[in-house]
């Protein structure tokens, strides 16, 4: 097989929910030996029973959601309520390039595994810690998930009808920050390899979102305003709107130029509305977008999204189906595309994931496993990686330590 | 000048909006050299995007193109001329990352597809930013940014979480989406770029908006193939106790998943007699009457502004978040401290203000060293200074529409 990106990096995960654990996957993805330190009493969130987790929760071992953002990771038990535990933590991180971890902060230092503490066994090491807010600031210590993140960041002021309220977005927020997390990690991984330093990084999740509304925040620095909600509608472009179709489906369709409505009007085989006057140029669609897309509704209603989409398309306008969940796997191009696989987890059996999002040409990033049953891998990383011999490792066990 | 941590990284880029150039962006501000192609007339499609400084259109003066391109080099080339292609392929000799967002069959007609381009630099990664990605049956279709976020399916199943009287596919904010796919694909070429330490060896990187964006929402939508309907879409979920509520002066978002955070709040409310009903013991029974307790969690809100509701919230660890507009960003005690907003100056625009990063590095830290390029801005010291063209030829390829 050929060389993954990211081989030979080690990561010790002190990650959990969902912004810490999904970053640390895609760098295992991408070939990192990912080691996930959790414990029996206190494991990752998403293994355990909510109602997110639904009604047919079967233990720590049996979450689905779990299993969707730890693939191709290891999992070790350590109580780290124990010094002994936490020195053995110290040594997973004296073999490790990165540690990355989310919990509120100030707790790995409580821990004896803040930055200065972990430097001393690992002096390059590479620690990322995320967190709501952020490390510093006077709010430091307030705690969040995706919806909040969203709230705070602003996305969520700016989604959503003009005539409805705000809309928090759902768990993409946490991913969005995990992905913002990967991206800074590898930065500085390739800043250690050209100068041999390691380094601390903190990262805001609210910040990781802040940063996506830009453009809104820039309308209030420069003009004062205070933007707000526009549903599926743009500023310049009309139509701009997502339109319904048969079987309760609806398709998107945007429209930037006078030529690429001249091709939609004559997809539509030139209906008499679409020479009124109301609409002979972009500005004027603009302006009269409300009875411009009750015209074109009235059109779509009568096919399916599909055949809107294949229609328009061959006429070179933009028009795609709102997608749901479940259309999406039997999409034929994402299906040529392998955009989901097929995991076979000891527990729950066969799983479809949703794939890695990238193709690279000469080092595949992949699926190599389903996500690590808690403590899987004790024997793999106390036994052969840190060469501890059985009888320790069972009398670790036994105290509880190794838990 | 503080060290940086890409110091030594060429990037070229060739791409327009916000997808690609935010991918460069990120680069950039933490050190690479990005060389921004722009089209002779007009340049890049964001510089006739809103906002503008005082509402007033000119080119030089949209805070999206203005956000989107700090910290990058600006010159004018045409590569559908002769001499534009001979110039690109001149500037990818020197180049460690390409990142492009043309339509797929663009690049290979005018001769500058990866496999064209290895030959004159076998060490380039090259990163090709589509709505569909490279294969499969929608490649070619034309999507704009409403398009690519409904083909993934994220609009689909938010509208899982709206009320019903807006339940439709939603949009998230502005430009969400090119965001997303931007920093989907730094995070790959991050990777190839930290792999070819130790190969040697470029590649060619196929990001596909869609993907990119399907994989944010990969716990739903692996719900929707495998069980067929996702956990928002469920009764239990939709009913959830908390979400978005309203309050005097706004809205704000609670979580609350864990006992100790209904604890916290029932402590904020000032421990009411209602809350001590054996009905509401665990998350699981507070669930089947979710919505006689929001009833009384909105009751007690409007009497309090969303800001003193996050505040006296967080003060007792319980996870609630304002929902903020850019104002209230502004001015955000903890974005203060963290010095998240930064003013840059710009010889058209004068200083503005704009989000810095969402990550401190804590040796090679996010610097602003330039604002955006003028259009055009560093033609002559690329062409003349490192390209060894005189000055009279870069004013007869100006006339001759080249650059």
């Amino acid at each position: 097989m050929t060389r993954r990106p990211l081989e030979g990096v080690r990561i010790a995960d002190f990650t959990w929910a969902w912004a810490g654990p999904y970053g640390t996957m895609l760098l295992a993805f991408m070939g990192a030996e990912v080691i996930k330190i959790e414990s029996t009493k206190r494991p990752d969130h998403s293994r355990m029973r909510s109602l997110a987790a639904g009604p047919t929760f079967g233990g720590p071992d049996h979450a689905p959601i779990f299993n969707d953002l730890n693939l191709s990771k290891m999992s070790i038990t350590l109580d780290l309520s124990q010094p002994k535990a936490v020195e053995l933590a110290k040594k997973v991180v004296s073999i490790s390039d990165v540690v990355a971890e989310n919990f509120r902060p100030g707790v790995m230092d409580k821990l004896g595994l803040g930055y200065e503490a972990l430097k001393e066994v690992k002096p390059d090491v590479i620690m990322l810690s995320s967190s709501a807010v952020g490390g510093t600031g006077p709010q430091r210590h307030y705690v969040g998930y995706a919806p909040t993140f969203a709230a705070l960041g602003g996305m969520a002021h700016l989604t959503g009808f003009p005539d409805g309220p705000p809309v928090p977005l759902m768990g993409s927020s946490d991913l969005r920050s995990a992905t913002t997390s990967a991206f800074a990690i590898l930065v500085a991984l390739y800043h250690r390899a050209q100068t041999g330093e390691g380094q601390h990084i903190d990262l805001s999740s609210t910040e990781t979102i802040a940063v996506l509304v830009g453009d809104a925040i820039l309308d209030y620095t420069m003009n004062n305003r205070v933007s707000s909600r526009k549903g599926n509608r743009d500023e310049i472009m009309a139509p701009h709107n997502c339109y319904p179709c048969q079987g309760n489906n609806w398709v998107s369709i945007a429209i930037a130029t006078d030529e690429e409505w001249e091709s939609f009007c004559d997809a539509l085989g030139n209906p008499p509305w679409t020479k009124d006057e109301r609409f002979t140029d972009a500005f004027r669609r603009w302006q009269n977008q409300e009875e411009l897309d009750k015209l074109i509704g009235e059109w779509t209603i009568n096919y399916t999204h599909r055949e809107v989409m294949e229609r328009l398309q061959k006429a070179g306008v933009a028009a795609i189906p709102s997608f749901g969940g479940a259309e999406l796997f039997s999409d034929p191009h994402l299906n040529e595309r392998g955009f989901a696989t097929e995991v076979s987890h000891p527990v729950i059996g066969k799983r479809k994931v949703v794939n890695v999002p990238w193709r690279f040409s000469a080092t595949p990033a992949q699926v190599t496993s389903y996500a690590p049953l808690l403590g899987e891998h004790n024997e793999y990383v106390f036994g052969e990686l840190l060469g501890m011999p059985q009888e320790e490792i069972q009398r670790l066990v036994a105290e509880g330590i190794i838990n | 000048m503080t060290e940086t941590a890409l110091a030594k990284v060429k990037v070229l880029e060739y791409a327009q909006f916000v997808a690609g150039p935010y991918c460069t962006k990120l680069l950039a501000d933490m050190g690479a050299e990005v060389i921004k192609i722009e089209p002779p007339n007009g340049g890049d499609q964001a510089r006739r995007r809103e906002p503008f400084l005082k509402d007033a259109p000119h080119p030089e003066r949209s805070g999206l193109f203005f956000y989107l391109n700090t910290n990058k080099l600006g010159i004018t080339l045409n590569p559908n001329t002769s001499t534009g292609r001979g110039i690109f392929k001149e500037l990818v000799k020197e180049t460690d990352v390409l990142v492009e967002d043309n339509p797929p069959q663009a690049m290979a007609e005018l001769g500058l597809d990866y496999e064209s381009l290895k030959d004159i630099n076998p060490r380039l990664i090259m990163t090709s930013i589509t709505p569909f990605g490279q294969t499969g049956p929608y490649r070619d279709y034309k999507a704009y940014h409403l398009n690519t976020y409904h083909g993934s399916g994220l609009a689909k199943i938010l509208s899982d979480i709206l009320p019903d009287e807006v339940k439709q596919p939603l949009k998230a904010a502005g430009y969400l989406g090119d965001y997303d796919s931007g920093l989907s694909a730094a995070v790959a070429l991050m990777g190839a770029l930290y792999g070819r330490l130790f190969t040697g060896m470029g590649q060619h990187i196929d990001i596909s908006k869609q993907e990119s964006l399907i994989t944010l929402e990969r716990v739903e939508i692996g719900m929707y193939g495998n069980e067929g309907f996702s956990m928002m879409s469920t009764v239990a979920m939709q009913n959830m106790l908390g979400g978005l509520r309203h309050c005097k002066d706004g809205h704000v978002m609670l979580v609350i998943p864990m006992e100790h955070q209904w604890q916290a709040l029932v402590e904020l409310m000032g421990n009411p007699d209602w809350a001590q009903d054996e009905r509401y013991k665990d998350e699981f029974s507070r669930a089947q009457h979710a919505e006689v307790l929001n009833n009384y969690i909105t009751e007690w809100m409007s009497n309090y502004t969303k800001d003193e509701i996050f505040h006296r919230a967080q003060a007792l660890s319980c996870p609630i978040g304002a929902v903020y507009t850019a104002e209230d960003l502004l001015a955000s005690e903890q974005l203060k401290a963290r010095e998240f907003f930064v003013e840059v100056e710009h010889p058209e625009m004068g200083k503005v203000k704009c989000p810095a990063a969402p990550y401190r590095f804590s040796k090679t830290p996010w610097r602003v060293a330039r604002p955006a390029p003028l259009l055009g801005e560093h033609n002559e010291d690329i062409y003349c200074k490192r390209l060894g063209f005189s000055k009279e030829e870069l004013v007869r390829m100006r006339g001759a529409g080249i650059i």
